[in-house]
């Protein structure tokens, strides 16, 4: 066996080790986060976490408010975002392939994709919650539309690329109008991976606090109302975390574990059922 | 109508003049700044085959995307000079995409299956141009398969994905769907290079069932192809039309030294 290859082999070797053991280092973080995580969380799980709101220190409670008024921001921020998203990506894949606007769409969309979250809800602070006089369920909702809305874009417009001139021209082969080629073929095409897009954005708003800290900020108490202030899990958990009562923290702990078992399911969610081979 | 532009020594009695379906006179066209097509003549006699071969770059397929103008889909191409069809000149930007691609259907070198079912990828083209009651739609989606001769292989699982087929089917289909919304000219570009040889040959098989009806251009790359299933064949090389004529007399007896260097594989 040569010097030569001999020594192929060895960097060979060297290189897979190296990847293996930087692999390893970032993944012990992960597993320690999340051991870490599950023990102190599952310990303070309780039905009353889902029956009883968040309680002033010394006393029982849960974390009931705080849940529903994640569970709703969520949900409002994705139905506000998601067809913007969808439409702007569609723009951006199949009007847009002349002409200015779209490449500096594009260019925007990139600089909102990875916007620091607590700018996003200063913007919101300073057009909507400063302006309205108090904080509330709207304007959070509309902080995490805007972080959904980039997410979107960009996930269908690189679905949507995807697809191959190929069947865009054999849909206008038949003569199909631009708007029935998306609608009924390219759009049908990458519905999965659309679908995938609108999740990970789900699960991305999921734990976002900063946006909420400055616009729907907090309520102790069970509200439906949403032009007051709301109550959700990542400030309640920020706040809780942060004091120095015992149960106000084991709640913290109860509600991070929540928040990232719901964003581990949804990731599980887009990445298996929703899965499908893209349409060649 | 114009006669067939072919050298006045190609027209052979394997090849009856008829009447003339495009007729295509000084058409250039262009890639941005590349010249692709120079100063093409030519006619498509209606209801023949005409095949277009030669080598790769040639512009054989550049020619067929003129005639429903694909390559207006994409910005910085362009096409002069006239194609004539039904008299109206196709090149007119006053023409209407849409319509003209009703009556000038293609199939492409890729099985191109929308991601619907069967029935649907063949009702999909219809509905475009015809709202039918549900019974009539049936029938016509059945005809087309039919005379795509493929009804037979999926009649029992329309409601399948169109994706599922094998290559062979999937291409049949796309022909099935071109001819379902009853065109005048049938373009095939390469539609039997992806195809295995028992495909292709019923691709071929129902070339022959089709040219009762229809006029079809079709691009291919096996000159046994071209001779098998044309009746007029055109060579192209580099951007030029170098012979024109029956497919017979291209074959047998070309007239140009380029074109029989081609046929006989010296060359390309």
């Amino acid at each position: 066996m040569s010097h030569r290859y001999s020594r192929r082999l060895f960097v060979n070797r060297f290189n897979l080790v190296m990847s293996l053991v930087t692999m390893a280092f970032g993944l012990a973080f992960l597993a320690w986060i999340l051991w870490t995580l599950f023990q102190a969380g599952f310990h303070a799980l309780s039905v009353d976490l889902f029956t009883k709101m968040t309680p002033p220190p010394g006393s029982n409670g849960g974390l009931l408010n705080a849940i529903a008024g994640s569970l709703l921001m969520a949900a409002m921020g994705t139905v506000i975002g998601t067809p913007i998203g969808i439409l702007a990506g569609i723009y951006l894949a199949e009007y847009g392939r002349r002409g200015w606007l779209a490449p500096v769409t594009r260019f925007i969309n990139d600089i909102l994709l990875s916007a620091p979250s607590i700018v996003i809800g200063l913007f919101i602070y300073e057009v909507y919650v400063f302006r309205a006089g108090h904080f509330s369920a709207w304007a959070g909702s509309l902080a995490l539309a805007l972080i959904v809305i980039p997410v979107v874009i960009r996930t269908t417009e690189n679905m949507l690329k995807l697809v191959p001139d190929s069947l865009r021209e054999a849909a206008a082969a038949l003569g199909t109008p631009q708007w029935k080629m998306i609608l009924m073929v390219t759009l049908r095409a990458v519905k999965a991976g659309i679908v995938t897009g609108v999740l990970l954005a789900v699960a991305r708003i999921s734990g976002e606090t900063a946006p909420l800290l400055f616009t729907a900020l907090n309520n102790q108490f069970w509200t439906s109302n949403l032009d007051s202030p709301m109550a959700n899990l990542p400030v309640v958990i920020f706040q809780f975390a942060m004091s120095p009562y015992n149960d106000w923290q084991q709640l913290a702990w109860a509600g991070a574990l929540l928040i990232t078992l719901a964003v581990l399911i949804l990731n599980v969610l887009a990445r298996t059922v929703f899965r499908q081979p893209i349409t060649r | 109508m114009a006669t067939l532009v072919a050298p006045a020594e190609a027209r052979t009695d394997s090849a009856p003049l008829t009447s003339v379906k495009m007729s295509i006179r000084g058409l250039d066209f262009y890639y941005g700044k590349f010249h692709a097509l120079k100063n093409i003549n030519l006619d498509i006699a209606e209801r023949h085959v005409t095949a277009f071969i030669g080598p790769s770059g040639c512009g054989k397929s550049t020619l067929l995307r003129t005639l429903n103008r694909m390559y207006s889909l994409y910005p910085g191409q362009r096409a002069t000079g006239q194609i004539m069809f039904n008299n109206e000149n196709l090149l007119d930007a006053t023409v209407d995409l849409n319509m003209l691609r009703a009556k000038v259907g293609m199939v492409f070198q890729k099985p191109t299956p929308f991601p619907m079912s069967i029935y649907e990828n063949i009702a999909f083209g219809i509905r475009l141009y015809e709202n039918l009651p549900q019974r009539q739609l049936d029938e016509r989606v059945e005809l087309a398969l039919a005379k795509a001769a493929i009804f037979d292989e999926v009649k029992d699982k329309l409601k399948q994905s169109g994706m599922a087929l094998s290559g062979g089917q999937q291409q049949r289909l796309c022909i099935a769907r071109a001819i379902a919304v009853q065109p005048e000219v049938l373009l095939l570009d390469e539609p039997t290079s992806a195809l295995d040889p028992i495909s292709t040959a019923k691709v071929e098989e129902l070339l022959s069932d089709l040219k009762r009806d229809y006029t079809i251009a079709i691009v291919t790359h096996n000159m046994q192809q071209a001779a098998r299933v044309s009746d007029l064949t055109a060579y192209m090389y580099l951007g030029d039309l170098i012979e024109f004529g029956a497919t017979d007399q291209i074959f047998l007896r070309p007239m140009r030294k380029e074109t029989e260097d081609y046929i006989t594989g010296r060359f390309g």
